[in-house]
């Protein structure tokens, strides 16, 4: 039997778990009064008696229908789903359309069911459109949690603007939720606000289980005290008609739907489609087509609502391309010149490796997916030591069993490129969500005294060219170098300006050239610390590393002067880096009441809160430091320009009056704000917290409003 | 110095490596400790390949016998212990031109680092591995290791070590893409050069456990074994090492093993009242990771920027 014929004989038919139901479309005029549908269930496996069984429901269906028809005086007007207002962010359901300059959307579900790569879609067409966009993925920490869960959700988030995006932003505007219960997770995490309006499927309603109805119908309840705007809409249904199993390509119905809302251009859309399934069938490319103009034509004729956001002409991008920050890390390794990445595998750092095991070839690059985190650092030193640019990719986890390896490396003096996507600690913490934790162990953590390199990416561009920085620092300092992201940076999406490659970025070839054999391996200069060093092949270089304390020579050395100038060479290398270094830019004026200073992912968030408070006349600025190992200089004097100097970070603090015990004199500060105290002996505070998802500029905002409040208050007090 | 080249004519090789070339620092072991004659055997082997000195490098991680390195005129790693494994496959992973030895012992390869001795099997990359076994750890100063005889008493364990010693070679031999595994002792020297010789030449991870004596703390361990020879059997085969009739002499038990015979190495070393002497498994064939690992090594500057020019679109918009 044909693949045409069997369609032919389910019309009105759905299958649920195993039993044959059946529906029909109710005219829209009723849908007020009946819902999208009625339906019903056969109470039947089997699909021939299904068929038989159909007729009877379809006439008692018709005959309902006639029934409203005559009570409506047929002339019903549509049904109009006219959402509550509650803040003047609000949709608003009108006819025509809305300009917006930015807008969030969120698209939830339980794990396959393909979410993520709608939102996907939908950011790659906004940002082909010329829009800044920024996408996040919402991950569950299992891999297939149970279906409706609330703890499971599974989703994206798209943040679309007429300018350059450079956080996820605030509470989403409009989402799509698959199911009810897994909208609760994303509440919990502020994703959402009153007003919020949530597109959510109905099927549920009519759940054979009575428990998921009752589920259903509280959850709903829940929801409107909320303050969110429910609309329920039959997605599974309307996927029905077009095909049999609506838990793969419900999605691109949800494109479709989205596109219409955001009146996306559906000919780039179709395209990204074709993109997704070009190693499928043309059946299969032609199934998501159907589905995605089905999900359009629902929307333009169910949904009231419409918006439009214009890309801003200065803020278009010369060639973009488009990756999340660990796709960028792993092309920054390509374009640094390193060739051997050696890693374990980590979330939320393994997708860095997963993007180069499938395109390093091009760049002649090999990953070792190594035993252990220890063995893959060890590897890539081993690799270093023979003169290959290697690179280990990690997080938080990982870095602590990595410890007395990158000891080695700093004793031994081996460039080095450590790439740590953070993830919420301690221990095995959270590891799918953002944190900004290891700070402190990247600038400590290892016995003894281990100086290094640690430099912070604050923007996906900057994953990608932090990369080939980390490499070149590397090798010109003979040292290992952290460079820290996070979850946030690493998941996160959007266009950047592409890179344009050039030779110089890439490592020199290996120097095979004989050494002077009167050059000791470790031939420190006395003032900055800096020495070459002799690859293995090189004829008269010949020494043996150890990682044992060690003289110029690499003679193991137990004596005391010797010990002390190992240590004091180790060290100068970073006064040396230090004194080639300028202060960071300041963002906002340089003197006022408050500065916020930040470092990593926070960037867009901290910015973008910082420029609303000064929209509203506040005295604030933020700097934002990429280098916490040497630090950037004029640190100091930058702080003195402003009367509060205050760090917001991801990570622990204590928060002064939040238990009778957190005083001025026990509190813990943050982790930067504790390393810039000991650095500049000056008062600096912090704010900071560990809710495992990235801050929202409205937060910060927030933040500043109540610190400048709390400074003009304890003014007036002295005055 | 000199050769016969296939074609008969003469080939003069412009450098000449004696013994001297190999070797570095005088060795700071204790007297009548088995690694001096490991170590002697190592410059033997070096300057009988006559690979140039500062293309070999010797890697090893803690422990007494990993301070081999500091004797040797060579590039080396003394690195961390347990780890010399990791490092010494990142040495060859892009680097296919270095000849790599790595020097461990019974606790660093078999205690701490028995991840990496498991897995550097199973890679198989070109690399000798020698594991000095003398039953204890002596730089720490006497303290049980994996291989210490039930009952001999140490610093951790005074009333003697509670369970029986691991196996190396079964575990060794139960490892996929094993490629050669062979064990000796370190007072044979004939059969030492000769299986070390051997192990050099292999292509791939040549496997081979020294018993090696250590008469400062656990004298008993080696003499046990040199008093009584018959609880040593040495391996015959023409696949296997050849020792003269002299050698052979000093066992009074000979077994014809073929080395390429998985299972039968796998008996022998099984049976714990008889130690094997010589080349238990030798497969040339194992598939080698360094020759995945180095592709694309030689990749010129140019056709790099074109790859990653390629890459980039993949996410242009």
């Amino acid at each position: 039997m044909s693949q045409s014929q069997i369609s032919e004989d389910t019309k009105y038919l759905f299958k649920r778990d195993k039993t044959w139901w059946v529906k029909l479309a109710v005219p829209r005029p009723l849908r007020g009064e009946l819902g999208f549908d009625l339906r019903r269930s056969l109470h039947t496996d089997n699909v021939e008696a299904a068929r038989e069984a159909r007729w009877e429901a379809i006439e008692e269906f018709r005959s309902r229908f006639e029934q409203a028809m005559a009570q409506q005086g047929g002339n019903a007007a549509a049904a109009v789903m006219d959402p509550v207002e509650d803040s003047d962010r609000a949709v608003q359901a009108r006819d025509g359309v809305r300009k917006v300059d930015q807008h969030i959307v969120e698209i939830v579900s339980d794990s396959g069911e393909g979410a993520q790569k709608c939102g996907q879609v939908l950011g790659l067409v906004s940002g082909k459109m010329g829009n800044g966009v920024w996408t996040v993925e919402i991950i569950p920490a299992e891999i297939q949690p149970p279906a409706r869960e609330r703890q499971g959700a599974s989703g994206i988030r798209v943040r679309m603007g007429s300018k350059y995006m450079t956080n996820m932003g605030d509470e989403a505007d409009i989402v799509v939720a698959f199911n009810e219960q897994v909208l609760y997770s994303r509440i919990s995490n502020h994703a959402y606000r009153k007003g919020t309006v949530v597109l959510l499927e109905n099927m549920w309603a009519e759940d054979p289980d009575p428990k998921i109805r009752e589920q259903y119908k509280e959850a709903l309840a829940d929801f409107e005290a909320q303050g969110l705007v429910v609309l329920e809409l039959p997605i599974q249904e309307e996927c029905l008609k077009l095909v049999p199993d609506p838990r793969k390509g419900k999605n691109m119905f949800v494109l479709g739907m989205l596109c219409s809302i955001y009146n996306r251009d559906t000919e780039i859309a179709k395209n990204e489609i074709t993109k997704i399934f070009k190693k499928k069938s043309e059946k299969v490319i032609k199934i998501n087509h159907d589905l995605f103009d089905a999900g359009y034509a629902f929307a333009r004729e169910n949904i009231n609502y419409a918006f439009e956001i214009p890309a801003a002409k200065e803020d278009q991008l010369k060639s973009a391309v488009v990756m999340n920050g660990n796709t960028a890390a792993g092309l920054g390794v390509m374009a640094s010149g390193i060739e051997l990445v050696s890693m374990y595998p980590i979330t939320p750092a393994t997708s860095a490796s997963h993007y180069l095991a499938e395109d390093f070839h091009l760049t002649g690059g090999f990953v070792h997916q190594a035993e252990d985190e220890i063995a893959a650092i060890g590897f890539a030193i081993g690799a270093s030591y023979a003169g290959k640019t290697a690179c280990t990719i990690t997080s938080g986890p990982g870095m602590a069993l990595k410890t007395e390896m990158i000891g080695l490396a700093i004793m031994a003096e081996l460039p080095l490129v450590i790439i740590n996507v953070q993830r919420g600690g301690p221990s095995t913490g959270l590891p799918t969500k953002v944190e900004q934790g290891d700070l402190l162990s990247a600038l400590y953590g290892i016995p003894g005294d281990s100086p290094k390199i640690v430099i912070a990416a604050a923007t996906i561009s900057e994953c990608f060219h932090f990369v080939v920085m980390a490499r070149k620092l590397a090798e010109s300092f003979r040292t290992p170098v952290i460079m820290l992201t996070d979850a946030n940076l690493g998941t996160g999406v959007q266009p950047i300006e592409r890179p344009e490659v050039t030779e110089e970025w890439f490592a020199a070839p290996l120097d095979q050239s004989d050494w002077d054999p009167e050059v000791a391996p470790y031939d420190w200069d006395k003032e900055t610390g800096l020495s070459e060093r002799p690859i293995p092949g090189m004829r008269g270089g010949e020494y043996i590393l150890t990682g044992l304390a060690h003289n110029r020579n690499s003679k193991i050395a137990y004596d005391s002067v010797s010990n002390q100038e190992g240590m004091d060479m180790r060290s100068r290398k970073f006064a040396a880096m230090s004194a080639t270094m300028k202060p960071p830019e300041i963002h906002g004026d340089p003197t006022g009441d408050l500065l916020i200073v930040g470092w990593g992912s926070t960037l867009g968030a901290i910015e973008e809160a910082v420029d609303r408070a000064r929209a509203e006349g506040q005295k604030v600025s933020c700097v934002h430091l990429r280098f916490l190992s040497p630090m950037e200089p004029g640190l100091k004097e930058i702080f003195a320009g402003f009367k509060k100097v205050m760090t917001v970070e991801i990570n622990y603090s204590d928060v002064p009056g939040s238990s009778p015990l957190i005083t001025e004199d026990t509190r813990r500060y943050s982790q930067l704000a504790l390393v810039l105290r000991a650095q500049t002996l000056m008062d600096i505070d912090c704010w900071s917290m560990v809710p495992g998802h990235p801050l929202q500029p409205g937060t910060i905002h927030k933040v500043i409003d109540s610190r400048l409040a709390e400074m003009k208050g304890a003014e007036a007090c002295s005055a | 110095m000199f050769g016969l080249k296939g074609d008969w004519s003469l080939e003069v090789k412009n450098r000449y490596f004696t013994l001297d070339d190999y070797s570095g620092a005088e060795p700071r072991w204790c007297t009548g400790c088995g690694d001096h004659g490991i170590l002697a055997a190592v410059h033997r082997v070096c300057r009988e390949s006559q690979i140039e000195p500062e293309k070999t490098v010797a890697v090893s991680g803690i422990g007494c016998s990993s301070r081999l390195p500091h004797y040797m005129s060579t590039y080396g790693f003394h690195g961390l212990h347990g780890r010399a494994l990791p490092v010494a496959c990142g040495v060859k992973s892009r680097r296919p031109d270095l000849d790599v030895w790595v020097a461990t012992g019974d606790g660093d390869c078999f205690s701490i680092g028995a991840a990496h001795w498991i897995h550097a099997m199973r890679y198989n990359m070109d690399i000798t591995l020698l594991v000095f076994d003398n039953g204890i750890y002596g730089l720490t100063k006497k303290q049980t290791s994996p291989t210490t005889p039930l009952d001999v008493p140490t610093n951790t364990h005074p009333s003697g070590a509670l369970l029986p010693p691991l196996n190396p070679l079964t575990v060794t031999l139960g490892i996929t893409n094993i490629s050669f595994v062979a064990q000796i002792v370190d007072w044979n020297a004939p059969l030492r050069h000769e299986v070390i010789k051997k192990a050099h030449e292999h292509k791939g991870t040549s496997f081979v456990r020294i018993i090696q004596r250590c008469p400062v703390y656990v004298e008993s361990i080696g003499k046990a074994l040199q008093d009584e020879p018959a609880r040593m059997q040495l391996l015959t085969h023409e696949k296997g090492v050849q020792v003269d009739d002299s050698v052979k002499k000093l066992f009074p038990n000979h077994a014809e093993h073929d080395p390429s015979d998985l299972g039968a190495a796998r008996a022998l070393a099984e049976d714990a009242n008889i130690l094997p002497l010589g080349i238990l498994y030798h497969n040339p064939d194992a598939p080698q990771y360094d020759l995945m690992t180095s592709v694309g090594m030689d990749m010129s500057i140019d056709d790099r920027l074109v790859g990653m020019n390629q890459a980039l679109d993949h996410f242009a918009l």
